[in-house]
């Protein structure tokens, strides 16, 4: 058996991980909780803990979150709306997207960058947000500016 | 700053936002750029349709792109005077900055000739497919 070299089309249908797309959705909920708290209490521990959840979900896919924990074991055997499965790399890339502004956050909170702190929390909040309500995907529109940047 | 009113000025505009965002997506808006043809088919590597070609550009991180590339498959299967080609758009830069492409998917619809009629960004429903593309053919 020969094996041909990869070809781009050969890469771009080889079969992606799918999950669940109704478990980011809920996750971003839970995100969008947590992070209203942290700009609320002005808190860097609670963005401390949304920048691990972050980290878990953009090394390893929003499927291993706590939230896509939860989402596995209590919420989808009582959801009766049908299943539809997508490919992990969009949320996984709202994920990655997350970590920086947490982490952009954090740094701020703690060394008392008052306006900065609200702001990539302010804006990490809005992205969760839109997720949540909207089902917005926001590698769908981000991802090619940063690609045109190039 | 009050950190309630914080939380307003972030959650009011996003919600906003999504509802506007929400409502421009996937629309099909023809085209008034003229009648220079916008691609060419050796840019593609594939003829063009006889009547029209769909040309869908896509990214790794979308997940719409999939259900439109299998919506736009299944409709010019009973269509045979139009192509449908779904283009990368990372590996296209070139094409994308010409065209003007800011988010994935985002759909031309060519005529045979190559020029733009109209486009749709973010996942078209059926119904608006079809209804621009009896508008054409």
């Amino acid at each position: 058996m020969t094996f041909t070299s990869a070809t781009s089309t050969a890469v771009s249908t080889q079969s992606p991980i799918l999950i669940d797309a109704r478990g980011p959705r809920f996750g971003a909920a839970i995100t969008s909780v947590l992070l209203a708290t942290a700009l609320l209490a002005h808190s860097p521990l609670v963005v401390a803990i949304s920048l691990v959840f972050f980290f878990i979900g953009a090394l390893r896919g929003p499927q291993f979150t706590p939230q896509g924990l939860i989402f596995k074991k209590f919420v989808k055997p009582r959801l009766k709306s049908e299943t539809t499965l997508e490919d992990v790399r969009p949320p996984r890339f709202a994920q990655q997207v997350g970590l920086a502004f947490t982490a952009v956050a954090l740094v701020a909170g703690i060394a008392s960058w008052s306006a900065l702190f609200s702001v990539a929390v302010g804006l990490c909040l809005a992205a969760a947000l839109l997720n949540a309500v909207f089902n917005f995907c926001l590698g769908c529109e981000i991802y090619l500016l940063i690609a045109r940047l190039r | 700053m009050n950190s309630l009113l914080i939380l307003g000025i972030v959650v009011v505009p996003t919600l906003a936002f999504g509802f506007w965002h929400k409502s421009t997506r996937g629309k099909v808006r023809g085209n008034s750029h003229g009648s220079t043809p916008a691609l060419s088919a050796e840019e593609l590597g594939i003829a063009f349709g006889s009547r029209v070609t769909l040309v869908q550009f896509s990214s790794a991180f979308c997940s719409p792109c999939r259900a439109t590339k299998a919506l736009l498959s299944n409709i010019v299967e009973d269509l045979p005077d139009v192509v449908h080609i779904d283009i990368d758009a990372e590996s296209h830069l070139e094409l994308v900055r010409r065209l003007k492409i800011i988010s994935t998917p985002t759909t031309l619809i060519l005529d045979r000739h190559g020029v733009e009629i109209a486009r749709a960004v973010g996942a078209p429903k059926r119904d608006q497919v079809l209804a621009s593309l009896a508008a054409i053919l």
